[in-house]
Formats: structure tokens, sequence, C-alpha cells
């Protein structure tokens, strides 16, 4: 017997169906068209010399041999750009009391990392541009350096900026009361230190772009790989002082992004102003070495957190205190605060407890910047959560599986707003608990592990619950004053041959964006996918838009689409109704054909449609005017943010002679609620595990103490590889939001959130029988060897 | 990231390659795979104005018998060490080390030759000569010469290899009936450098090890034998004592470097554990 009907069997359903990325094909076959290859005729290169002291006085730089070289076109400094670009400041109004010190092009007269650009040389061939870079001589004065983040702190310690009073950026507190008298009569306290190297993105394609400015026009087109191009197309705008208009931001393909590419990065802006400097096209991508000194890095927190319970295990309050070091500037338009920000508000997201206190300190230091890179703070805030957790429920004799039954939101017991001024519409923890454990098959691991561990196998089962956030509306960037868009735009065009072409303002990096974008206008408006074509990244063409960051595509991007096919819809069954002689409301369409919505019985083509409104208006009726040509807008309302939930399990062995960990299982359930295509879905949450799972086992920018990156290369930075990854099995709640007629929310940072939470949980869970412990990520062999005392 | 500007030449033969370098004096460098030497240029790290390639000269190829050793040139690439049937015949240790050779790709360009004479501490391949007793075969300005395995790695990054000169093949004894091998590195990923390796060779007659030679790599400044637990072992059984005596004889042996990442005290835990794994095996008649 066949399977029931269901929603999916309609024609043209394609919400909640896994198909194929119709632009897969073209990046397969090498038909990609990355920054990185673009040639555009009169095209110059840019390299850029970097500072080797991550804290100096620039004495004197003297130019003029690498001027002289054959072939160089223009050696710029700071002095040079500063005549040209207004500098910027990342800081923004919300996050009261922050500061950071405005930041040029290329710095003027002091230099505050190790890889910074210094002076810019454009020539003909990049190998030229390199060439050059060894005839300029910069004197330095060195400076003290200011590293390490306990260093920063210390009254009379160097200062980043001079004339600021000390090295804070900000400060912020949480302090729902009550806290101290909690922790002093609960009948069980666990407390634990915990730090989270800093780590970076590591695009497959580095940052690239081609400036091209034409003084003919007084236009600047920039070639760029981003995810936002009309938050540049601002920037450039703004700080070049060129008219919106004559600024034209095209994101074309783009090798990973990963929230590492929508900041501004010195270079990029340099690189703007050289091809302004120029009047020609000046390209520059960034190499390997060049991404690891100045790409934003992430996380580096250093989280001391203490939770309190009742004697049955309750949860009752928690106390944090966060401590990061960002680098010497806050990174602009979006700063390098919402990464403690939401530290500090993630943790304890999952549970019911009331009565929370928390501290955040960002401080600055003489290293590049970090920023928004995919997960911002969740990770953090889920390791320092879900360990305490796991960490109380050996106090207290519980079950890790039965102490968070015993403390998470209840299903039915929303909405709810967390004691850190979170508000959730409705989440599912109960239910992603229940089938997390069957999945796992929790029971059987145990008995497997206890097994194994007699035989002196140590595996560990670990297991975190996550809280993520996603479709931010003005809350996020807005309210502080950064032009960043929440909303999205969308144009979506009946063609004269009956086919939809949808320009919206969502962008695409991999992830599949278009997919989903066609999959939702094609199932609301009746017609077969491969005729519709969606058109992304060309701030010429596409609406303004938020882009693609923080989880917003699918949930803002794809409700903007919904509604815009839907009034296309609207007005292509007005001139139907017109031409059919009967109400809109009786017809509907399905496959291309406008049908009668009782019988399903086909009456007209669209394409008829098409041919008439566009060649045969004469034949509507006097006063019809067809509006085949949508455009349409949406900014999400209601909810300050979508939030999601979800669950992971991992399940490991540790070698506790070597050190070294073998992942053998990963588990996640998720709750993303509308799930548009369920491959698409899953291939975010893997790409985001592994992601998570490299923060957890591998990756680490490490430093001397003269500020020196000491592992700039792919050989020594080690990202996570096939190799070393386990399966990861994946299961699905639907809990829509419903505050759109979509009802999804995102899904792109949920693998991220929770996956070093997991591995954590699962090493200390190994150790057990030691009685050794691990509070530090990543994980290397040798602070387990450490822990284990073994050297 | 582009290397500064080089001539390049392209050698048939050994002579004109060596004639070519001595023209050129030390400004020349012979690339073979080029699979350290074009990252090095490419980072300017090294800027020869002259680069001979080497590849193309037929004398350095192809694996051969020759008596009682096996005569591997020089332009052997790492994937040939997995396929060719002569090496796992009579070479198998090589054959065991070759898939930890970095990866794929690599291996592809990457030849052996090229290995040794880079003498990378952290590299399979020159430690694996010192574990089999091999010969290295130089061709230079003033004619051919073979060099001890055991006395061609002299400090980080340095050789017997005189300014000019190239490896053309390596010599290695004949795998025989009675001798047991056994190789494993600790790698963080599959295909890094490793945090400590190791590979051996042990002859024996029943089950008494007559001759052994146990060869580390990434332990110090070059491939290392570790000669006081070969003595360890040598006339004795693979048993529990004298797998600990020979581990234990490891802290002699070894003077691993300061390293910010593995404290020297941790490789040298990391190499015990490893000896005795390996010679576990070894001693199950692997």
């Amino acid at each position: 017997m066949s399977a029931p009907l269901t929603s999916l069997d309609r024609p043209n359903s394609y919400i909640g169906r896994s198909v194929p990325r119709p632009n897969a094909k073209r990046l397969l076959a090498g038909r990609g068209r990355y920054v990185s290859d673009l040639r555009l005729p009169r095209m110059l290169h840019a390299a850029f010399l970097r500072s080797p002291h991550a804290h100096a006085k620039i004495i004197s730089i003297d130019i003029e041999q690498a001027r002289a070289l054959e072939g160089v076109h223009l050696v710029a400094t700071g002095a040079d750009l500063a005549k040209i670009c207004t500098p910027w400041t990342g800081t923004l109004d919300h996050f009261k009391g922050m500061t950071s010190a405005p930041q040029l092009p290329l710095p003027l007269d002091r230099v505050v990392w190790a890889g910074q650009a210094v002076v810019a040389v454009v020539a003909e061939t990049r190998a030229i541009a390199e060439d050059a870079l060894e005839l300029i001589e910069v004197e330095y004065e060195d400076l003290l350096v200011v590293v390490d983040i306990d260093c920063a702190r210390e009254v009379g310690t160097p200062l980043v900026n001079p004339g600021s009073a000390n090295n804070v950026c900000f400060r912020s507190q949480l302090d729902s009361g009550g806290v101290d008298d909690v922790f002093a009569s609960a009948a069980h306290v666990v407390e634990e230190e915990f730090s989270f190297g800093r780590h970076t993105a590591v695009t497959l394609e580095p940052r690239a772009i081609v400036a091209d400015y034409d003084p003919g026009s007084e236009m600047l087109t920039v070639h760029h790989g981003t995810q936002t191009p009309y938050q540049f197309q601002d920037l450039y705008s703004r700080h070049y002082g060129i008219p919106e208009a004559r600024v034209r931001v095209i994101a074309t393909d783009i090798g990973g992004s990963f929230g590492m590419k929508l900041h501004v990065y010195h270079e990029d802006m340099a690189v703007v102003g050289l091809s302004i400097l120029l009047g020609r096209p000046v390209k520059y991508v960034a190499d390997r070495i060049e991404s690891f000194v100045s790409d934003i890095h992430a996380r580096d927190h250093r989280v001391r957190a203490r939770i309190a319970l009742d004697a049955k295990g309750e949860i009752l309050a928690m106390d944090v205190h966060d401590l990061t070091a960002i680098g010497a500037f806050s990174t602009y338009p979006r700063t390098s605060v919402v990464e403690g920000n939401q530290v500090i508000r993630l943790i304890g997201a999952p549970y019911r407890f009331k009565n929370y206190r928390a501290a955040l300190e960002v401080i600055f230091q003489n290293k590049v910047q970090t920023s928004q890179y995919r997960a911002v703070g969740h990770p953090i805030a889920c390791a320092v959560t879900e360990r305490l957790v796991d960490m109380a429920a050996a106090k207290v004799g519980l079950d890790p599986f039965a102490i968070r039954e015993r403390n998470v939101i209840a299903d039915d017991a929303y909405p709810q707003t967390s004691p850190t001024g979170y508000r959730f519409e409705a989440l599912s923890h109960q239910e992603c608990l229940r089938r997390l454990h069957a999945m796992m098959d929790y029971d059987a691991l145990r008995a497997e592990q206890a097994d194994l561990r007699k035989r002196g196998v140590y595996r560990g089962i670990g297991i975190a619950t996550f809280v993520e956030i996603t479709n931010p509306s003005p809350a996020f960037y807005g309210v502080g004053g950064a032009r960043i868009s929440s909303q999205d735009g969308a144009i979506v065009s009946l063609t004269p041959t009956g086919e939809v072409r949808c320009l919206i303002s969502v962008t695409e990096q991999g992830q599949g964006t278009e997919a989903i974008i066609s999959q939702i206008v094609a199932d609301q408006l009746g017609l077969a996918q491969e005729h519709v074509k969606v058109i992304t990244g060309d701030t010429e063409v596409t609406p303004h838009g938020g882009a693609t960051w923080a989880c917003r595509g699918a949930g803002i991007g794809g409700e903007t689409a919904l509604q815009a096919t839907r009034v296309l819809k609207r007005n292509i069954l007005e001139i139907a109704a017109l031409i059919l002689q009967e109400q809109p409301a009786a017809l509907d369409i399905i496959d291309g054909e406008v049908v009668d919505a009782a019988t399903r019985q086909q009456r007209l083509p669209i394409s008829e449609i098409a041919r008439i409104a566009y060649f045969r208006s004469d034949t509507l009726p006097p006063g019809t005017q067809a509006q085949l040509t949508v455009s349409h807008h949406f900014a999400p309302q209601g909810y300050p943010f979508a939030f999601t939930n979800g669950i992971q399990g991992c399940s490991l062995e540790v070698d506790v002679e070597t050190g070294f960990i073998k992942l053998l299982k990963h588990f996640v359930v998720e709750d993303c609620g509308r799930i548009i295509n369920p491959m698409l879905v899953d291939e975010q949450l893997r790409g985001g595990v592994v992601q998570g799972l490299g923060a957890a086992l591998f990756e680490e920018c490490r430093y001397s103490d003269t500020g020196q990156l000491i592992n700039g290369s792919l050989a020594d930075y080690l990202v996570p590889m096939a190799m070393e990854m386990p399966d990861i099995v994946i299961a699905h709640v639907e809990t829509p939001t419903a505050d759109t007629a979509l009802g999804a929310k995102g899904c792109g940072e949920a693998g991220t959130a929770a996956a070093s939470a997991c591995v954590l949980n699962a090493v200390n869970d190994a150790l057990t029988p030691f009685g050794a412990t691990i509070s530090t990520i990543p994980i290397t062999p040798a602070k387990i060897l450490k822990a284990l005392k073994r050297f | 990231m582009k290397p500064r500007a080089f001539s390049y030449f392209r050698a048939d033969t050994i002579d004109q390659a060596l004639n070519a370098h001595a023209r050129a004096g030390d400004d020349a460098r012979f690339i073979a795979g080029g699979q350290s030497l074009v990252p090095a240029l490419s980072l300017r790290l090294q800027a020869p104005r002259l680069l001979i390639d080497i590849a193309h000269i037929a004398d350095l190829r192809g694996i051969r018998r020759e008596g009682d050793t096996l005569r591997i040139g020089a332009l052997t690439r790492h994937c040939e060490m997995l396929s060719e049937p002569l090496i796992a015949e009579f070479a198998p240790l090589l054959r065991a080390a070759a898939p930890f050779v970095a990866h794929p790709a690599i291996r592809n360009r990457g030849t052996f030759g090229g290995s040794v004479a880079l003498a990378d501490p952290a590299s399979e391949f020159p430690a694996m000569t010192l574990a089999l007793g091999a010969e290295i075969e130089i061709a230079g300005p003033s004619g051919s010469r073979r060099v001890k395995a055991d006395d061609f790695f002299i400090d980080l990054f340095e050789t017997a290899l005189q300014p000019g000169e190239l490896i053309t093949a390596v010599h290695v004894p004949l795998f025989r009936s009675g001798q047991r091998f056994a190789f494993d590195e600790l790698a963080r990923r599959r295909g890094d450098y490793a945090l400590v390796g190791c590979g051996i060779l042990a002859s024996h007659t029943g089950d008494r090890i007559d001759d052994i030679r146990i060869a580390f790599f990434s332990v110090g400044n070059t491939p290392t034998r570790v000669k006081g637990a070969e003595a360890a072992l040598t006339g004795f059984t693979f048993d529990a004592a004298r797998i600990a005596a020979a581990q234990a004889a490891l802290e002699d042996d070894l003077a691993p470097p300061e390293s910010d990442e593995v404290p020297p005290a941790m490789r040298l835990h990391l190499a015990r554990v490893l000896l005795g794994r390996l010679l576990g095996r070894l001693g199950e008649g692997a």
C-alpha cells in the first residue's frame, strides 16, 4: 500500500522538498565566477607591505625605489588615502559607553598589530607589486606590546590607544537581582573557569576585491567577494563621498564567507581608494598568510561561571563573568562586542531558572580584530552552560539527560522571556531531548561505554542543548545606528514567455539561497521550479536589503519572496479573470496553467496571459494595466528575533596514552521552524557541526609574547578535515514561527553552536575514571595528557 | 605570494644539470617535484636566480634490483611507493610509510630523492632510510659517491650533500625472510606532519632479535636512530621487560626541541608510547 498523500503531493509543492541547488552543476563544472578569477581590461594589481611589529611608531617610509620600479603605477601610504577616505569608528550607540579609535585604510603614524597593512603598491602584476614591496623601507620605533589579556587589564599597563584611560573597549552587566542570596542558600553550587581559543574562518577562497572607478562617469563599481553588497555600497559611498547611485557593488560567486566577509577590511577600503586615485580597475586577493593576519578572528573568551541548584537538581541561578580580547580596534560597522554580548545573553537560555547575573568586559590588545563569525557567541554560551549542567548533574547524581529534562523550559510553557531579556515564541527542548535519546540509543551507548572501560577503552558521551538567534529585527544593528538593513526586498516578474524572474536582496554563498528562493516562488505561484530564475548580489539590479548573515536568508528573504509572489499571483489571476470572465477567487495556478480553483480544470496557460499583457494589451478591457512585475519589501515584526533550538550529542574515544581523540559519531536534533529544503538544512547543519568540531579539537590562532601569529599557515593552523570527521546523524522537529506566513527560522549556525560543547562534555565524560577535567577548547593532545599527568 | 623572477633550465641529463649548477653557482636550485621548494619560492623564503628542472632526467628514474639492494631512483614519486610491486616486496617499510606522507596531490608530485635531500626532520622517508640502513647515491661536480644514511643527516635541513650535488638514487638492502618491520606515527590529522613517528626494521632468528634499527622523525633537528633503545633489544626477544627497557632508553636517545605546542617531555612520552606499540606489534610477528 502506498503512503498517504501529504502536502508534498500537491503539484509544485516545493516547500519541504529536497531538490538540488540549480547552481550546483555550474559550480561543479568549474563555471563559477569568483572575484579571484576576474580580469578586467586595464586592470592593475595591489599588494600590501605589512607591519612586522605588533605595536610600533612609524618614523619614516621611503617609497622612492619602489615607485621607480618598472611596472609600478602607484605606491600609496596612509597619508595618501586619508586625503580621499573619511575615517570610520567601530562603535554602535546601543552598546552604551563603548569606545574604539578611528580607523583609516592605512595607518598614518602607528601600527597596532603584526600584519597590519602599511603601504600599498599597485603594479602591472601582483609579482611586480610584491617586488616593489621589497624595495620599500619603513623605519619603526617599537612600542610596548599588549598581548596578554590579563596584562592588558592591569593598571599602568601600556595602552593600545594612546590618550585613552585604559584598554577597555566595553563593559556590560545584566542582573535580574537576588543572585547572591540564591547562591548562599543553594544545595549545590558548581563553578568553573573556561577558555576558548581565538580562531578564524579560513574560507576556501580568500578575501577578493576588484574596485573599478571610472572617472568619465564618476562611477565606482566594486566586484567584491562579500555577503553584504548593499552595506558596502553604502560604506563606499559615504567614506569616499560618491553618491550612492554611482556606487555599484557586485557580489557574484564566493568561496565561503561564514560571517568573515561582511566586515570592513583596511585593504578592501584601500583598494577602492587606489582605483579612484588611478582611474583604473585594481584587484586585490588576500593570500593565505595575509588572510590569517588580517581576516577577523573570533572567540577568544575566558568565562568564569557558576550555577546554583536545589537538592533535587533544579537550576536556580547562574552567575557569569565573560572576559574577551578583541584586538586593537572594534570592527566596523558591526563592532567587536556582539560576540560577548551574545555570550552573556545566551548562557542558560534553554533553562527555566530566574536569577541571573553576568558581567562582560571587552579589552583591546595588539592583535588583529575579532568580530562576528558563524554562530557568534553561541558556542561559548553553550559550552559554559552545558558543561556546568553536566558538572551539576554529577554532583546531584543525575544522568545528563535527566537533569536537562528536569530543567529545560517545557514545550507547552511558551511564550517565555529569559532572565537575560530574550523573548522566546515557541521552542521544543523536551521533544528534542526525547528524539536525541532515542536516536543515540543512549542506554545502549552507556552500556557499551561501561563494558569497554573494563577493557581499558575510554569512550565519552556528551550532549548539549542550545538556543540560536535567527531572523534578527532592527534590534540587532539598526537601533545602534548602523546602516545595516534587517528588511529584504524582492522584485518578481512574469516574463513574456510565462516564466518568473526573481531579483532578491539575500545573497548566495553556496548554502543554497537561490535554490530555496526559487522553491518558494515556484511553490507560491504554481510553477515548475526550473521556470524560476533567481538573481542575487548586484546593487544595480537587486533591491536593497540585509543580504545574508545571522541566519536570516530563509526566514526573512524567504518570506519576502513568498509575499512578493503572492502579490504577483493575485495580479496574474486578475488579468486571467478579465480574460476568462471569471472571479479571480475562482481561479488558481497549477504548473503554469490557470485552472478552475474548484475543479482544477485547465483554463489558460500563464504564458498566454503574459503574451496578451505584454503584446496585446489592446484586447484587454479599457483601463486595465497589467502589473506583472511586483516589488515587495518585508521587515520582520513581532518578536525581535526568531529563536530556534536543538540538541546535539556525540560519542568519542580518548586514547589516554597519546591524548588523541577519535570522534565516533555525532547527532543533531534541530528545530528551525518550517523547513524549505531538508537536504540543504542537513548540509548546513553538517557544515556547521564540522566547524564546531574544528573549534573543539583543532583550530586556534596562536601568538607569541611579542604579538606574532605563529601558526599562520594551513600546515600549522589545523582546520577539520574529512578523515577525522564522524558521521553526523540529523533529525528535525518543526515549530514554525507565527510571525511570518512561511514560518521559517534560520539554521546556518545551529551546527556550530553546540558541537564544541558536546565534545567538551564527552571528553570530560571519558576522563571521569581518572578524575581529570578539561575546561578549555581546543582540546589538544597536550591538554589531555597534562590533565592525565602523563608528562 | 608570487616568487621573485627566476630563470628556468630543463636538464635532460645529469651532466647537463650539474653543469648548469656549476655555471650558476650558489644562486641555483634543483627542482624535481617542487612540493617544498615551490611554496618556499612563493613565500620568497628562497629566491634563486636559476631553477634547474631535473624531473625529466631518465637516469634518475626507475626502481630495480642490483644484487642485494634495491636501487630506487631519486625521481620515484611518493605515490609510486604505494603502487610499485618491487617496493612492496623488497622495501615494505617504505610501502608502509607512504600512505602517511602528506596527501594524494602531494604524493603525486613529490619525489623520494627530493624528500631525502631536503631532510625535513618531520618527514617520513628520510627517517626510513635510517631504519633501512640505506645508502644515498650522489652525483656532483667531482663525480659520484655513496653516503650511508647514518652519515647523511647532519643538522636541521643540513645533509652530506655539497653545493651543486644531487641525489641520483637510494640503495636499500632487500627485505628478506626473518625480518620484520613496523611503522606508525601520531599526527593530529591524517597527512599532517606527525608529533612523533617511527619506523623499525628488525632481523630475527626465531624470536631472538639479531639486529634492530629504530628511526624516529619529528623528534629533533634530524631524523634520529635511537641506538640505546636498539641496544636494549638486540639479542633479546620482544618481551614486556625488554620493551620497557627500550622505552626507558629513549630518554637518553632523544632530545626533543622546545615547542609551545608539544613540550619536550610530551614528545618524549609520545615517543615511548609509540615505540611500545610498535615493538608490541613486532612481538606479535608484524
